[in-house]
């Protein structure tokens, strides 16, 4: 079984299909990449190199956009995207106080 | 699907149909929660409890409660009140009366007190118990059916496997002429331009873009979007995205109107509920959690819910029964007991979303049939009606202009 999935053609992330485990092996666009952190099912990894400010692409439409360069299969999450319209909050980023 | 798509419903005397006949225990305010409690919580899973907890009147809380009071899965209804709380009690009863329910009001400081309101409370329970048992049962279909979805505990594979599945099943079931109703116009935002091409009409399309619109302004005003920090443990990054995964819910049907809580369709068909207040925020988040709007969707009708949730959220409802869709497949090996269909197969190669889709309708003819989905195994009754404000809906809103 694939360990990533790519939801749409338009898309420059793929889905993890199955939990990547930390030190494993997966292949992307040809590229056997080592990933250092395991990563869980449902997050996203960049299916290219990705610039700061682009738009990231998931089912055919933007879902935000990222926040520094992203290199193919860099997990990509709250730490190099963010929410064109509304800011995420999280137990880490309360009330908007950044830690 | 199954063959066998027909089941019995209550007939209800204002010619609606149920499939199920709930007696609600409801308390007016608060003050009388304990006691209302106390009533229901003596008998089985037949006797729901439900109540608006607050003393000052609101439009919208009365209008959900007149409408969940007269809901066709209602058989019966005893309202417990404190005496001296806003809540228009004489009203409420005065409907639960004209669509032909029986209905019956106690008062606890007429009553003389908790005790002598328990016992009163319970002695017609009982009785009533026994009188819904001749309710007439008749044949029904799913064309006479209302279903709502809605997703919580939302992560990242909620918007590969359980949501569209959902979509498959509601665009089997609109086929079929049921009412479907998807939600939180919150978790639209992102993608209104692309929801209001699938409107009925152009005016429709519109009324579409105005309520994202709408729910945007509102969640920027409050600062904090429909997103819990779980959805991002769980891998969804921003609103947007969770946004797609949540409108996935909603199928391929054409939208056949927009509505607001406690509009009831007139016929069948997908509808969006406007579910973000109306005008300069007064009460706070539009829904406080996932019961928030499952009892506005069952105020707009819906006999059943179909839940989907990829973190694993447990809850089920009072009145309408709640069949959960854990998309997930780790989740699902956690909280198998919880959970009524496991689309996590789909992750995992197993199955195909049509095939789940198919699995979600015969589940749903189950249920009302009379199957008892997970939830109400477990006893899983929560409820919680707060403060809103709401405009009529405009005229193009619903078919037939």
């Amino acid at each position: 079984m694939e360990k990533l999935i790519l939801l749409h053609v338009l898309d420059n992330v793929l889905i993890v299909r199955k939990s990547i485990e930390a030190g494993e092996q997966v292949v992307i666009n040809g590229n056997l990449l080592l990933f250092k952190k395991g990563i869980e099912v449902g997050h996203k990894v960049a299916a290219r190199d990705i610039q700061q400010g682009e738009q990231i692409i998931k089912y055919g439409i933007s879902i935000g956009s990222a926040t520094e360069n992203i290199s193919v299969g860099t997990h990509i999450h709250l730490h190099n995207m963010k929410s064109d319209y509304l800011p995420t909050y999280t137990l880490e980023k309360e009330f908007g106080n950044d830690k | 699907m199954t063959n066998n798509s027909t089941f019995k419903g209550y007939q209800r005397q204002d010619g609606r149909k149920g499939i199920r006949n709930v007696i609600a225990v409801v308390y007016l305010v608060e003050c009388a929660h304990h006691v209302a409690r106390e009533i229901s919580s003596s008998f089985g899973g037949q006797v729901h409890l439900i109540g608006f907890p607050g003393c000052y009147p609101n439009q919208y809380a009365d209008r959900i409660m007149n409408s969940i009071c007269t809901h066709p899965n209602v058989g019966a209804v005893l309202l417990v009140s404190l005496g001296c709380e806003s809540f228009n009690r004489n009203r409420l009863k005065d409907n639960i009366e004209k669509s032909g329910r029986p209905v019956h009001l106690i008062g606890i400081q007429k009553t003389g007190g908790t005790r002598k309101t328990i016992d009163e409370g319970k002695r017609w329970v009982s009785e009533t118990v026994e009188k819904i048992k001749s309710v007439p049962q008749v044949d029904m279909g799913l064309h006479e059916l209302s279903i709502g979805t809605i997703c919580g505990g939302s992560d990242a594979t909620s918007g590969i496997s359980a949501n569209p599945a959902v979509g498959r099943a509601f665009d089997t079931l609109v086929a079929k002429g049921a009412v479907c109703i998807f939600e939180e116009t919150g978790e639209m935002i992102g993608l209104e331009n692309m929801m209001s091409t699938r409107a009925r009409t152009p005016a429709l399309a519109g009324e579409l873009q105005k309520s994202v619109e709408k729910a945007a302004i509102y969640y920027s005003k409050m600062g904090h979007g429909s997103f819990a920090p779980g959805n991002a443990d769980g891998g969804l990054t921003t609103i947007e995205e969770k946004s797609m995964g949540a409108y996935s819910k909603s199928g391929n049907s054409l939208i056949t109107g927009l509505i607001k809580p406690g509009d009831i369709p007139a016929q069948g068909g997908l509808y969006l509920m406007d579910v973000v207040p109306d005008g300069e925020p007064v009460f706070g988040f539009p829904n406080i959690n996932d019961n928030a709007e499952i009892v506005e969707m069952i105020a707009s009708g819906s006999h059943l819910i179909l839940f989907t949730t990829g973190r694993g959220s447990v809850v089920g409802s009072a009145i309408s029964p709640v069949i959960k869709i854990c998309a997930n497949p780790e989740t699902y090996n956690r909280l198998s007991d919880d959970m009524d269909i496991n689309a996590g197969k789909i992750l995992n190669g197993n199955a195909t979303l049509d095939e789940v889709g198919d699995e979600i309708v015969n589940k749903v003819i189950w249920v009302a049939k009379g199957g008892q989905s997970c939830s109400e195994e477990l006893g899983h009754q929560e409820f919680i009606l707060t403060y809103k404000k709401f405009e009529p809906i405009g005229p193009s809103c619903l078919p037939g202009f």
